[in-house]
């Protein structure tokens, strides 16, 4: 019963990615495709985190904090690059 | 507590974490604009996976007894982080000139930062020379 309900988790969780997946291919402007983007990052942290628990096993769990910081840091220079048109400015004046 | 009571209370949990984050995800589809697409993009879906995280946190941590680290930072780091990165991806698409749904009846930012057209025209000026 516990491995069902496991499952039927992890198949939501595949749902939820494709439908932002559609938002990222569809999106009108840029910052539509780097919330999906970073949907996608947050659900794959949550599928993670169940699929260990299916498998009853605590070595995928380094993957979860890693996601989490990979997630973060794109997202954070997508919105620099959208709003200032380079993710990393010089400073050479 | 013995093993079938974890199992419930770790399967309610990430149930209810897994449905949160679907309906984040319909409404990242349904809802008309980017500013309103911010609110289930992040709020939302930030809730659904810390509930996950969590029932992950008791499962190895009753049934295993492996009090996990790593998840407790990965829980803390996106609580923190992803409302952040809400507020800036939605503050990159107001400063870049993406237009509001045609609904919308008040902009309290607009005679501050210019209208659409122009912080459009401003921002592709940008893009052009970027490190002026």
């Amino acid at each position: 019963m516990f491995d069902v309900v496991l499952l039927i988790s992890l198949l939501l969780l595949t749902l939820s990615i494709l439908v932002g997946l559609y938002r990222v291919i569809k999106g009108p402007s840029m910052p539509d495709r780097v919330y999906a983007l970073d949907l996608i990052g947050i659900n794959m942290i949550a599928l993670i985190a169940v699929f260990s628990i299916y498998m009853r096993s605590t070595a995928y769990l380094e993957a979860v904090l890693l996601l989490g910081i990979l997630a973060f840091i794109g997202t954070v220079a997508f919105a620099k690059y959208i709003e200032r048109g380079v993710a990393i400015e010089r400073n050479d004046d | 507590m013995n093993v079938t009571t974890i199992e419930v209370i770790v399967s309610v949990l990430v149930l209810f974490g897994v449905i949160l984050a679907l309906i984040s995800a319909f409404g990242l589809v349904r809802l008309p604009d980017v500013y309103t697409r911010s609110h289930a993009a992040t709020k939302s879906a930030t809730l659904g996976v810390l509930v996950t995280l969590t029932g992950a946190f008791m499962f190895f941590g009753l049934e295993e007894g492996f009090f996990s680290i790593r998840l407790v930072l990965g829980i803390v780091f996106v609580f923190l982080t992803a409302p952040v990165a809400g507020h800036l991806v939605c503050r990159a698409a107001y400063r870049s000139g993406v237009p509001l749904d045609k609904r919308t009846v008040q902009d309290d930012l607009e005679p501050i930062l210019g209208t659409q057209e122009e912080r459009q025209a401003e921002n592709k000026e940008r893009h052009r020379r970027p490190h002026s």
